[in-house]
């Protein structure tokens, strides 16, 4: 292969360029649906929620951004350093690279990696982290309970989250994100896979800690959990990852269950984010509607049912394909 | 590849050195994540995609939580950092340094020389192959291995065992070791 020839250099541009573009749209996606949630959270609420700054509050974003920027960026003197710093850049990247796997269009995506989903599952792996290291490091005992309750929600609901998609990858016999969208031209998984939807669904609300996951950072009983110490822009890190992971999971689902960019008339581009706007929009709604359970009763929700629940559904599955095969 | 390789092994072994000397459990344990990882990419590197994202899935994002939890709640100050200090003194260390060493040097002498070296090509092996060969030719091992791990699942549920369940044990105390008379007064 020639290295120098144009046609491989201009390839190599363009796949950086594009993967530039989601890399932005990513993250701004993240960071304004901190705004849109807040509106439609007033809008589901019946009350009016942000709308001063700008036209309908459209500009409430940046208000945000100056004002989160300007903030003291204060460390604890008691706190450990290192590992301080450390925990919100592991929250912001994990998430931010699992973006890597997802195929946006036929044309579009980063990286066609052959072990695709098994990325996100290690990505999701070292984002446990994020939160351990920020519970431990702030050396304060509401942020160290948080982080211990994060941690362990987050390994119980790894567990099933892996079993969840097997399903799906034993129909499809690939890891690959492509191939599995490919393999839902004519049915879109969901229904073949429903319970590996439901169980993946509410696995990835808990990865991302939020309503009603949110358990780590219950405000009312224990602060504001591990990133009760946070401030400026680490703590912004915190939160616009966990809108990152918001968007990440929305994607995944997508993909996964709802036939990726497949759909009548429209462009692939338009179905893509259609579909992940939808299930953003769930995430958010969930959050308005849910009150947020016991924590002992979300870890026995986890492992009494969820995991039995995908261990069958993997079993029947691998019936099914047997026997059909 | 092989620049990857050397690289990605280089950081393994410096990383490991670091989880040795290094005096604070915490910051030693990230580095053997950090080694982990490594490890992961010489494996990427030699082929074997699957194996690497298990390597992080199960160890990295798994395994080492679950010391780093341990860790975490023994709250070690400065005090056990003195005393790993105080315990890595040349007296201890250098005696089985040198013998390693002598082994290191045996080792890469025989490679050397015997021609041992193979070359680092990055062929890839798809998760399918190793599906076939774990399920094919080496089953009894996997299926051991299964036994093995649900034998070590019961033993811990079974340590773990609670008859009643803790919240509403600590619920039925509290409630026993209020006083009696409180509840008549409020309303009165």
């Amino acid at each position: 292969m020639n290295w120098m020839s144009t046609d491989v250099l201009l390839a190599i541009v363009a796949g950086v360029l594009k993967a530039i573009v989601i890399l932005l749209a990513a993250v701004l996606s993240g960071a304004f649906l901190t705004v849109i949630e807040r509106r439609l959270l007033g809008l589901w609420q019946d009350r009016y929620g942000p709308n001063r700054v700008g036209i309908f509050g459209s500009a409430q974003l940046i208000a945000d951004m100056i004002k989160i920027f300007f903030k003291e960026d204060w460390i604890p003197p008691f706190a450990d350093r290192k590992l301080f710093v450390l925990a919100p850049a592991i929250a912001f990247a994990s998430l931010l690279l699992s973006f890597l796997i997802i195929p946006i269009t036929p044309t579009w995506g980063v990286a066609d990696l052959n072990i695709g989903i098994l990325f996100f599952f290690a990505m999701a792996g070292i984002n446990v982290y994020a939160v351990l290291f920020g519970g431990y490091a702030s050396a304060n005992k509401y942020a160290l309970i948080g982080a211990m309750r994060a941690s362990a929600q987050t390994l119980s609901y790894e567990v099933f989250m892996g079993l969840s998609l097997m399903g799906i990858v034993v129909m499809t016999g690939s890891f690959n994100m492509r191939d599995i969208v490919n393999g839902q031209e004519g049915l879109w998984y969901i229904v073949p896979q429903f319970f590996g939807f439901l169980t993946f669904l509410i696995a990835g609300v808990a990865v991302t800690h939020r309503a009603p996951f949110d358990q780590p950072e219950a405000e009312q009983e224990i602060a504001d959990g591990y990133h009760v110490e946070y401030s400026s822009m680490k703590f912004g890190m915190f939160f616009i990852g966990e809108y990152v992971g918001i968007v990440l999971v929305s994607a995944l689902l997508t993909t996964l269950f709802l036939g990726g960019w497949h759909g009548p008339l429209l462009p692939p581009i338009v179905w893509f984010l259609l579909k992940t706007s939808f299930f953003v929009m769930l995430f958010i709604l969930t959050r308005a509607a849910l009150p947020r359970p016991r924590y002992d009763r979300v870890m026995q929700f986890g492992w009494k049912f969820c995991l039995p629940l995908t261990l069958i559904n993997l079993l029947v599955t691998g019936v099914v394909v047997l026997l059909t095969a | 590849m092989e620049i990857a390789f050397y690289l990605a092994a280089l950081v393994a072994i410096v990383a490991t050195f670091r989880v040795i000397t290094h005096t604070n459990a915490v910051h030693a344990l990230l580095y053997l994540i950090i080694s982990l990882m490594a490890v992961a990419v010489v494996f990427y590197s030699l082929g074997a995609p699957f194996a690497a994202a298990l390597e992080v899935i199960v160890y990295a994002g798994a395994i080492m939580v679950l010391f780093v939890f341990v860790v975490m709640m023994l709250n070690l100050g400065s005090q056990t950092a003195h005393q790993e200090r105080s315990w890595l003194v040349p007296r201890i260390w250098i005696g089985p340094s040198i013998m390693a060493a002598i082994l290191l040097a045996v080792l890469v002498f025989s490679f050397w020389h015997g021609g041992g070296l193979g070359t680092i090509s990055g062929e890839e092996l798809s998760a399918k192959e190793v599906g076939t060969q774990m399920f094919g030719p080496y089953l009894l091992a996997v299926e051991l291995a299964a036994m093995l791990l649900l034998a070590a699942l019961i033993a811990a549920s079974h340590i773990g065992r609670n008859d009643e369940p803790q919240l509403e044990r600590d619920m039925n105390e509290a409630v026993q070791r209020a006083p009696a008379g409180n509840d008549e007064g409020g309303q009165a």
